[in-house]
């Protein structure tokens, strides 16, 4: 097997970190070949909700500085990317919550993030979607949403950037196999192929954690927040077990966003219904005029999800060569930019735009075994 | 014999008819008008592919899985 030298880099994975990645190579003067096998991927399947999250350091670290990368690009994205820096609003829907969302504003003012405590008795004119007796809400203005499909493909629109179609079925260090039987090489291969990491690197902690979506017509609604539930923060990190919660994502078309649920153990992509329904009541609990609308489709896709809910971001450490760039769960369109800059700060032994150690692979694959 | 309007046109269809027949009958076929401005119709006739939504009385329906009764009003513009 001889390999065929491509391309500066090679990236697998046409998503939203790939894309990110090959952009942010691109940029630094590489050449950069992506290869896609054109599966039902998490950045088509995701909501794009581009938010800031502090549940503890790295989250923080990796969440914020993309959000600034985000406002940066944002004018220069295409209309069809559907960029809108629109706010999160934080529902609180007891006291307890109520505390929390206080104790999150406090965090939050400190590290440097705008928000502020909106009273229980003005969110409904605020939103006047919400029921009556929410107890108040978090405020952050500038989290924003995204559609990611059309920011990968802007993305990937760069005379830097090759595509091409086929899937890679063997990887080893710098060289990768595609289902052709032709071997590749480059000087590094970006692996950025979402929950499918695991077929290329059996070794990789990734489980796919699945969720729904609906999405409406489009209607006069006047929804300009993305409404999320604090209870969220709680249900996210139930590691079994099937639960809900309530998010809603106003699209610049009028539609509306209705998610989400989370379910491990399962790779079948179709929609359930029970666990639809139970989704869209608990959203209707927080907004009942919800019932009123049409959904006009629902499908379901798969998070990349890591024990510690952190992305792996780094060079593979038994296979030099290899830079991971996957398991960002959740998060992944929001952090795609900070995962960029540090995977290409890595590459190229630049200093780390956050710090790294967080989101080294070797904190589940070990250290190096090369010099 | 159901008498109803369709975008403010008074039209009268036999008994049993949806409004996906109606919307042929007496309109332009179409049911809505798209984000980017096209004309859409109904498709698939069996409730699945979501292009006939329609205003009945105001609220968002599928025309193909919707009969017309006497008073509907039915607009396309939305
Ligand atoms: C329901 C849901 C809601 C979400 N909501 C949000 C949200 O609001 N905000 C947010 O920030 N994130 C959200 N996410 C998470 C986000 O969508 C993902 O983290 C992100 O899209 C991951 O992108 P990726 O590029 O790593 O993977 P993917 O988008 O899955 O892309 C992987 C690509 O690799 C290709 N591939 C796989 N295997 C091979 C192979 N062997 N050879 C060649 N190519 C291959 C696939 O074809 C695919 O195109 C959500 C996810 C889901 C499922």
């Amino acid at each position: 097997m001889k390999p065929t030298r491509v391309a500066d880099v090679i990236v697998i994975g046409a998503g939203i970190i790939g894309a990110a990645c090959a952009r942010e190579l691109a940029r630094c003067g590489q050449q950069v070949l992506v290869i896609d096998a054109g599966l039902h991927s998490a950045t088509a399947a995701g909501m794009g909700h581009l938010l800031v999250l502090d549940d503890n350091q790295a989250e923080l670290d990796i969440s914020r500085y993309s959000l600034r990368r985000w406002r940066e690009l944002g004018p220069q994205l295409p209309d069809d990317c559907a960029y809108r820096s629109n706010g999160t609003l934080w529902l609180a829907a007891n006291e307890q919550e109520l505390a929390a969302a206080e104790a999150k504003s406090i965090n939050l003012r400190g590290e440097g993030i705008r928000c502020e405590m909106i009273p229980g008795h003005s969110l409904q004119e605020m939103e006047p979607i919400l029921r009556d007796g929410l107890h108040g809400a978090l405020r952050l203005p500038d989290d924003g949403i995204l559609y990611a499909p059309n920011t990968a493909r802007w993305m990937l629109d760069n005379p830097r950037i090759r595509q091409r179609r086929a899937r890679v079925t063997e990887l080893d260090g710098n060289r990768v196999r595609l289902d052709s039987g032709e071997w590749l090489s480059s000087e590094a291969v970006v692996l950025a192929n979402g929950i499918q990491a695991v077929d290329l690197c059996p070794e990789l902690p990734i489980a796919p954690k699945k969720g729904h979506l609906l999405i409406t017509d489009r209607y006069p609604h006047p929804v300009t927040h993305t409404i999320t539930e604090l209870s969220y923060l709680t249900s996210v990190h139930n590691s079994s077990g099937a639960s809900v919660a309530c998010n809603i994502q106003p699209r610049p078309t009028g539609q509306l966003f209705i998610g989400t649920s989370r379910q491990f153990d399962t790779l079948d992509p179709e929609v359930e219904g029970w666990l639809l329904a139970r989704m869209l009541k608990h959203a209707a609990s927080y907004a009942p005029g919800l019932a009123k609308l049409n959904g006009i489709r629902a499908w379901a896709g798969f998070r990349a999800a890591t024990p510690d809910g952190m992305p792996l971001i780094g060079e593979h450490p038994a296979q030099p060569g290899l830079w991971l760039a996957v398991g960002h769960e959740g998060l992944g369109v929001t952090t795609a930019p900070a995962t960029a800059d540090l995977l290409a700060a890595l590459l190229f032994n630049e200093a780390e735009p956050i710090p790294a150690a967080a989101y080294a692979p070797g904190r589940y694959l070990g250290e190096p075994t090369h010099a | 014999m159901p008498d109803l309007h369709l975008d403010g046109r008074p039209l009268c269809v036999a008994p049993g008819t949806t409004v996906a027949a109606a919307l042929a009958l007496g309109g332009d076929g179409s049911s809505r008008t798209s984000i980017s401005g096209q004309r859409r119709a109904p498709l698939c006739g069996m409730g699945i592919c979501q292009e006939c939504r329609v205003s009945i009385d105001g609220v968002r329906r599928l025309a193909c899985q919707t009969l017309c009764q006497d008073g509907m009003q039915v607009e396309t513009q939305a």
